[in-house]
């Protein structure tokens, strides 16, 4: 009888592990589906679209297999190219250097009122990102006080600006992703047990080597995922460019936009899309490989 | 209940029971009859497998072969939720969503028993927190938690309480207190109670039978006194308490007391508490049972003379000292200070004795320190 | 070292991060100032105080039709990015499957590809379909960018739910449907809802994807970058000072509740 009933029992158990084998899959099918039809289709849309030429009349196109459209796009938005990678990374190393302490300051010196500030911290992202550019613009603006008062004081002169310049793009770029700097980082540090940093303090560390030895190899996650979700965004953004800058500080984002919505060159803007992509998926995998991160998601 | 199975009692008994995790082979081949109304300790060193025993029987392990029933109910394989066992985790596991109340009334609303509130009361009651229900789990201290943990299980009146290291989060007064607390439940309800520990105090204060595990095997078992007074393996005379085990070989089996020389001093060893296969012996002896006298005083029993002082620690109730012996082993003696005279010292020299019938015997071929640095008390 | 001058080093990081904040809600004070501005036309320069833009906040043309544009996307992105993300997230987090890496990097993906390449290839696709974009292709694009967001919220929360609950559950009677509904799902809601929340906000305020795939259907950062160009009405500032202030409560209000619930003293 026990013979029987163990077999009964262990069939039973397979036919559920089998079940269950299938239960992810039905999980993850409506989300996979969807990120499939209307993420990869179109960068595979995308791709076949940069290699082809026009055709007859505006705006329609036929696949010839012209891989020196890339060429091209390379040779005409060179500057544009290099000039985004150039921004978003001055953008990124700016904001890790005002997020750090910030986080810091919110993660390990707040008692209290650590919720309240974490919320301060994400607080910005509720109000139009797009107001809060056009806000910056105007405080730094011909009309604003800064500027105004900069010139009283003979600071600048009439000729200095604070907007339409590289400065105030960076500046822009740096304002709009610190939260995607500062969230990540304080996660990680507020993962750190504090008596960690009381046992180097308590092995002849100092401050500062403390800081260097324990807290800031500790916070690397947080480091590596701020970067990422900063670095990324400001290289492809266009906004702050428009906004705050001159022609002179166009990112490759403005030449996208105006090529598929202007001037109507899909191949053109398809391929630069691609270059960038491409371009910023190798920097990632370079960046998470030399941070030995494992798990991206 | 709807389930036959959850009706079931009797004794709990596991059949070949082996978990293996890859190579690793967790629990090994276990044999074991708890019998109802028991309370039962599964006690060893962490990684000895007595976990993974407590889970599979609890249904959250699946045995990799093997057999698990109560009374004549085969529940190897059976759902956690259809089992008449309940388990008080480690850490206790309470719902931080639901209120104290409802933690306890979880499993009965599940069950579908109708007289709900006055079980949940009852309950309260018998763990004494009745003013306590409306509140969460994480306002009540560590203590508190136990209880409600215990509460919530027992409440379903199983065939089988499981108890996964239940005081461990506790500090020392409160797991003596909540120790004979546990014993007065169980004594109480009647329940089986099978408690996993690595602390040996708590599972010799409480349990009726103690099962010492090592390596996924039962080194062995019996009552708490059996185990410290007769111990099989230099790894349960180690593990429980401290012993000292000296290299020695038996010269003369043919009485009831047998003739053991160590170093050239021939002691008396009692047959039944002779565990050797042949003539190669450890000779056991506690720490306690050994008195201690400046050298020249005349002693009777097993004697040993020539050692010498290395260190001696007063701790309040005793005296403990460390002996070394000419040939090099240091023995460990407690002295009660109970007779008035000052503490030897230091570079003393010494004579030692104690009465035969404390001295046990363990197979010579095994390793003196097993088991010791396992246990707590070391630590 | 002077009593002055240590008061100040040990208090260095809180100062650094008071000004690290003001720097933060700079732009949110001005918009918000600026909001009660007299302004004619253009709200550059401070004429006067009024009332008038916040009690008539749809008074500039167009505004108010962006607004309700960008609050129904938001919904409706949030509804479906939730409930596939969470899905995912489930899958994620508690079955072990093959094909798990092909699936973290699909998740990965689309937040590591600038928002302008997505927003190109999306409209380049709706094109070359003759899909004319419109309300429905914005609600689909933002369902696409929000699912990884929602995904990586709702899984770390589910990483963090002690398993033990779960089988404390399973061992009191709850079958796995009982144990999901009584324990598992109630304590992984605050993470959707937080996921819900981080969804709606990216969906509101998005505007590359947006441009690219919204045809001549207005939303409100859309309505903010154009009316830029020839000076924003005070009332775009009274929007964005309202939907700050609303969000703000909400969050505040729900991480009291979640206190109380969670029975904090």
């Amino acid at each position: 009888m026990s013979t029987a009933l163990l077999h009964t029992g262990t069939h039973e158990k397979k036919a559920v592990l089998k079940k269950k084998k299938l239960i992810p899959y039905w999980l993850l099918a409506p989300g996979i589906i969807w990120l499939i039809i209307f993420f990869l289709v179109p960068i595979y849309q995308l791709i076949s679209t940069s290699t082809q030429t026009q055709g007859f009349g505006i705006g329609t196109y036929v696949q010839t297999y012209r891989f020196s459209n890339f060429a091209d796009a390379i040779s005409s938005s060179r500057a544009q190219l290099f000039r985004s990678f150039e921004y978003a990374f001055l953008a990124t190393v700016f904001a890790l250097i005002i997020s750090y302490p910030l986080a810091y300051a919110v993660a390990f010196k707040s008692g209290r009122w650590k919720n309240t500030l974490l919320v301060l911290i994400v607080a910005p992202f509720f109000c139009s990102f797009l107001l809060r550019t056009v806000a910056w613009e105007q405080i730094l603006g011909e009309q604003g006080l800064v500027i105004k008062t900069l010139r009283f004081l003979h600071i600048f002169s009439a000729q200095d600006h604070l907007t339409a310049t590289p400065f105030a793009v960076v500046a822009g770029l740096t304002y709009n992703f610190l939260p995607f700097m500062t969230l990540p980082l304080y996660a990680s540090l507020e993962r750190i047990d504090i008596r960690m940093m009381e046992a180097s303090g308590d092995l002849y560390a100092n401050a500062i080597t403390t800081f260097r030895r324990v807290t800031v190899p500790l916070s690397m996650p947080g480091v590596v995922a701020g970067t990422l979700l900063t670095f990324i965004p400001a290289a492809g953004d266009y906004i702050n460019a428009e906004l705050l800058g001159n022609p002179g500080t166009k990112m490759i984002g403005n030449v996208i936009e105006a090529r598929y919505l202007a001037i109507v060159d899909y191949p053109g803007a398809a391929a630069l899309s691609l270059i960038l992509m491409v371009t910023i998926l190798i920097l990632v995998m370079a960046y998470v490989k030399r941070a030995g991160t494992e798990e991206l998601v | 209940m709807v389930d036959a199975s959850t009706s079931a009692h009797g004794d709990l008994t596991l059949t070949n029971l082996t978990k293996s995790f890859g190579e690793f082979v967790a629990v090994d081949d276990l044999d074991l009859v708890i019998p109802q109304g028991s309370f039962f300790a599964l006690l060893g060193p962490s990684g000895c497998g007595k976990t993974t025993t407590l889970r599979m029987v609890a249904g959250l392990e699946e045995p990799t072969s093997g057999k698990i029933s109560i009374g004549k109910t085969d529940i190897t394989f059976e759902k956690p939720y259809k089992r008449p066992v309940n388990t008080v985790f480690q850490n206790y596991a309470l719902f931080p969503h639901l209120s104290i109340y409802e933690n306890i009334a979880f499993g009965l609303r599940r069950r579908g028993v109708k007289d709900v509130d006055k079980q949940v009361q009852n309950a309260l009651e018998l763990v004494e927190l009745t003013h306590l229900a409306s509140r969460k789990p994480n306002q009540l201290s560590g203590g508190q938690q136990q209880r409600i943990a215990l509460a919530r299980a027992i409440v379903n009146r199983p065939a089988l309480l499981l108890l996964d290291e239940p005081l461990g989060a506790l500090d020392l007064k409160l797991r003596r207190a909540m120790q004979i607390e546990l014993k007065w439940i169980q004594t109480e309800v009647g329940i089986t109670f099978v408690h996993v520990t690595h602390d040996q105090e708590e599972a010799m204060t409480m349990a009726d039978t103690i099962a010492v595990m090592n390596e996924g095997k039962i080194e062995q078992m019996g009552s708490p006194a059996d185990l410290y007074d007769n111990p099989r393996t230099s790894f349960v005379a180690n593990f429980l308490g401290q012993s000292n085990l000296i290299k020695g070989s038996i010269v003369d089996s043919s009485g009831g007391s047998a003739v053991v020389d160590i170093f050239g001093t021939k002691v008396g060893l009692a047959q039944d508490r002779n565990h050797a296969h042949d003539s190669s012996v450890l000779l056991g002896i506690r720490p306690e049972k050994i008195r201690i006298q400046p050298a020249g005083t005349a002693m009777h029993g097993n004697i040993l003379e020539g050692g010498v002082i290395s260190d001696a620690s007063y701790i309040g109730v005793s005296t403990q000292y460390q002996v070394e012996m000419p040939w090099g082993q240091e023995l460990m003696v407690f002295e009660q200070n109970d007779d008035g005279t000052p503490p030897l010292a230091k570079g003393d020299a010494v004579v030692m004795s104690w009465e035969p019938i404390f001295t046990f015997g363990l197979a010579g071929d095994q390793d003196a320190t097993a088991g010791s640095e396992a246990n707590p008390d070391s630590e | 070292m002077n009593k002055a001058t240590r008061w100040f080093s040990r208090n260095l990081i809180r100062i650094y991060a008071v000004i690290g904040f003001a720097y933060l809600f700079l732009p949110i004070v001005y918009t918000f100032v600026f909001s009660f501005n007299d302004s004619k036309k253009s709200n550059l320069v401070w004429v006067g105080f009024t009332l008038n833009n916040w009690k008539n906040p749809c008074g500039a043309p167009d505004v108010c039709n962006a607004l309700g544009n960008s609050l129904k996307i938001g919904v409706l992105a949030t509804f479906f990015a939730t409930i596939l993300g969470t899905l995912m997230a489930f899958a994620m987090g508690r079955y072990a499957f093959k094909g798990r890496s092909v699936v973290n990097i699909l998740i990965f993906l689309p937040m590591a590809t600038p928002e302008i390449v997505m927003g190109a290839s999306l409209l380049t696709m709706f094109i070359s379909f003759g899909f004319n974009p419109g309300f429905w292709t914005i609600v689909i694009a933002h369902v696409m960018f929000c699912i990884s967001f929602v995904v990586v919220t709702v899984k770390a929360r589910i990483a963090s739910l002690d398993p033990r609950l779960e089988q404390a559950a399973m061992d009191l009677y709850a079958d796995e449907r009982e144990t999901f509904r009584r324990i598992t799902f109630p304590l992984v809601a605050p993470g959707i809802a937080a996921a819900a929340l981080l969804a709606f906000s990216l969906s509101f305020d998005d505007f590359i994807i947006t441009n690219f795939n919204s045809g001549d259907v207005n939303t409100f950062p859309k309505f903010v970058y154009i009316s830029a160009q020839r000076g924003l009405p005070a009332q775009a500032n009274v929007i964005g000072s309202s939907m700050f202030l609303i969000a703000l409560i909400i969050v505040l209000v729900g991480q009291f509740v979640g206190r109380k619930r969670a029975g904090v003293r």
